[in-house]
């Protein structure tokens, strides 16, 4: 069994609950933080740490940490990323259903740490009922002390508050969710000045995931050091894996990152290998928005190398032959499965999705829809193929956020890997399994 | 649908007020999202144009403010919608375990088709994107509940139960939370 920091008691009995979660240690790195230690020091432990954003981004939070401005007499924010939308990705859910205080405590740590006195949890309105959960935790840590004024008698105060969101990819994105906070459209801000500057209501700000937030907790407790001993190399500590698709076990799992690929799919302890005995095709490892990879590519990198799960290990070969840990959503394909198919349901997400303030992604997120599905459709070219890939191509890198790379790399990956299942489709159309292809709905949403 | 006076409920005008001490003075704007939830709950699982300036002049907001808002965000209906807003998943994860035949059989169950709403104003069926239940799929939610691991029995149990409660699901309602 692997080290387990975040989902090390996910199954007592009533975690959920202040007393039980309390009981079993919680809300020591509070403690431990505001008696003993100075803001600085708690940064300089999540340094030392390691820690990488679990966001998707992977960005090291403590470098994050020591950006923000600290202007005299300006306000200062955390917010934290609960908006967890990318396809794939519903680790963050379990964690705040399943030990909600975790959040809220790592929450006040942090907000200590960056000297914030009024902070915010961001959760998608579609997780309404987890928001709820969050609340009645919120309110048992203010009973209890941990949050108001005068935190333990320091001259410390915090309050700390949920927003529920309104339905949209893009508010996870995080200038987006700013802007969303600030009760208006999701639009991604121009950067600069990014958020560590100028963020919510033009104060300095940070704005990080719910499992990064969660991960100070034992970071503080034990130190950044015995963090960074977990986990291998930049990699450090553990990742909850979202799986999902076809395999025997779909779920939340914590892993130490470092374990191969291979294991993560067959052994036991985790996704206990291809659902109905089935060979496995490809694999999305980190999200909707990461390169899909063929089987053989996943479990081996191109130099033959066990692929490991860590950023470094699955960024291996970099786009060509390889893909990244994104948010750690890990979908996995079974022989039978449609490439070509399942990348229209992205296709149509990104599409849904769009923000559409810039124009390629915009119109080409919507292109990339229409093309597969005329493919899928039986109406489609060789020329269709190469057109969807200049369109990918010139969405990538040029608009104001990633949700356009987001959009082009899956279809990329598809193609490069898997161009000839495209080419059958378009030489072949009557092999086409007669299949019924749902448009984006925005029917509910037009006046 | 008999016309009420726009206005929330006491009850409900406690927690708008609770929304908007949540932010710093001046940017009360930020509680829109919020409670424009609370008024689609309210007033008929939809936002009408009245309700939407009814929430502008609560927060004294330009109308637009509210019009733009609303109509950027998935979650807001700005059309009636029936009783039970059925959101079925149908992005990889689901579609991989069978979301397609999940919105087929809801279909021919209810006599429907996707965006449509059941003569009677029970139901409405629409697909959306990914929520965040993907090991659990396929998935579909209902008011706040999460139907998860659904397969053609489950489902008709699930209309079955909604029938017969014959009460309006909204995004606030109280929910079983199935933990896998
Ligand atoms: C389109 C898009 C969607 C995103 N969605 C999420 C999300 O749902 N949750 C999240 O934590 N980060 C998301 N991110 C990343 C955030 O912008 C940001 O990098 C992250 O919240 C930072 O936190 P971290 O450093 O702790 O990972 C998204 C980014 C983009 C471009
Ligand atoms: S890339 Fe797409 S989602 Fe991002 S700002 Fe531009 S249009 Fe909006
Ligand atoms: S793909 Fe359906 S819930 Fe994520």
């Amino acid at each position: 069994m692997g080290k387990k920091l975040l989902l090390a008691n996910d199954h007592v009995p009533g975690i959920q609950s202040y007393e039980v979660y309390r009981k079993h240690g919680g809300y020591a790195s509070v403690e431990k933080a505001i008696k003993t230690m100075k803001p600085e020091e708690v940064v300089e432990e999540v340094k030392k740490s390691g820690l990488r954003g679990r966001g998707g981004a992977g960005f090291p939070t403590g470098m994050k940490w020591s950006f923000l401005a600290k202007p005299e007499g300006v306000a200062r924010y955390l917010v934290c990323n609960a908006d967890e939308s990318e396809p794939g990705t519903f680790k963050d859910r379990y964690l705040m259903s399943r030990i909600p205080h975790i959040l809220i405590e790592g929450m006040i740590t942090s907000s200590f740490a960056l000297g914030a006195n009024t902070s915010y949890i961001y959760i998608r309105g579609e997780y309404y009922y987890v928001a709820q959960i969050l609340e009645k935790a919120i309110a048992e840590a203010y009973a209890n002390g941990w949050l108001g004024k005068n935190i333990l008698g320091s001259d410390y105060s915090l309050d700390l508050y949920v927003q529920v969101g309104g339905g949209a990819y893009i508010c996870g994105e995080e200038t987006a969710l700013l802007e969303s906070l600030e009760g208006k459209r999701g639009n991604p801000r121009i950067k600069p000045p990014f958020p560590a500057i100028a963020g919510l209501y033009g104060c300095p700000t940070v704005v990080n995931n719910v499992e990064t937030i969660a991960a100070v907790v034992p970071i503080v407790n034990d130190g950044g050091d015995a963090y960074a001993a977990i986990g291998i190399g930049k990699s450090s500590g553990t990742k909850l894996i979202s799986a999902s698709g076809h395999i025997n076990k779909p779920g939340v799992y914590e892993i130490e990152m470092g374990i191969t690929v291979e294991d993560f799919i067959y052994s036991d302890e985790y996704c206990g290998g291809i659902l109905n005995g089935k060979k496995l095709k490809a694999v999305v490892a980190g999200g909707s928005s990461v390169p899909v990879l063929p089987a053989d590519l996943i479990i081996t990198t191109a130099n033959g190398e066990k692929r490991l799960m860590s950023y470094e290990s699955l960024a291996d070969g970099g786009f060509a032959t390889g893909t990244m840990l994104g948010s750690g959503g890990f979908i996995v394909m079974d022989e039978t499965t449609n490439i070509v198919e399942n990348l229209h349901t992205f296709a149509r997400f990104y599409h849904h999705e769009s923000c559409g303030q810039c124009s390629p992604c915009r119109e080409g997120t919507g292109w990339m829809e229409k093309i597969l599905h005329k493919i899928l459709d039986g109406h489609g070219t060789l020329e269709d193929v190469d057109l969807l890939w200049e369109i990918q191509r010139k969405i990538e890198g040029n608009t104001i956020c990633p949700l356009g790379d987001a959009a082009a790399w899956p279809v990329a990956s598809a193609i490069r890997h898997f161009r000839h299942e495209f080419e059958e489709f378009v030489k072949n159309p009557n092999g086409i399994k007669k299949v019924k292809h749902y448009e984006s709905t925005q029917n509910l949403v037009t006046a | 649908m008999e016309k009420k006076e726009i206005k929330f409920n006491e009850e409900t005008m406690a927690l708008v007020n609770n929304m908007i001490s949540r932010y710093p003075e001046g940017k009360h704007k930020s509680a829109l999202l919020p409670i424009l939830h609370l008024a689609q709950a309210e007033f008929d699982g939809w936002l009408s144009p009245e309700v939407m300036d009814y929430v502008a002049s609560i927060l004294s907001i330009q109308k637009i403010e509210v019009y733009e808002v609303a109509s950027f965000y998935s979650m807001y209906n700005l059309q009636p919608v029936g009783n039970c807003l059925l959101e079925v998943c149908r992005t990889s994860s689901c579609w991989l375990r069978g979301a397609n035949e999940i919105v087929e059989h809801i279909e021919k169950k209810l006599g429907i088709k996707e965006g449509e709403t059941t003569a009677d104003g029970m139901f409405t069926l629409k697909t959306v994107e990914c929520l965040g239940s993907c090991g659990t799929a396929p998935m579909m939610m209902c008011g706040a509940q999460f139907h998860e691991n659904l397969n053609f029995q489950k489902v008709d149990t699930i209309i079955e139960k909604l029938k017969a409660d014959g009460k309006r699901k909204t995004y606030l309602d109280e929910v079983v939370v199935n933990h896998y």
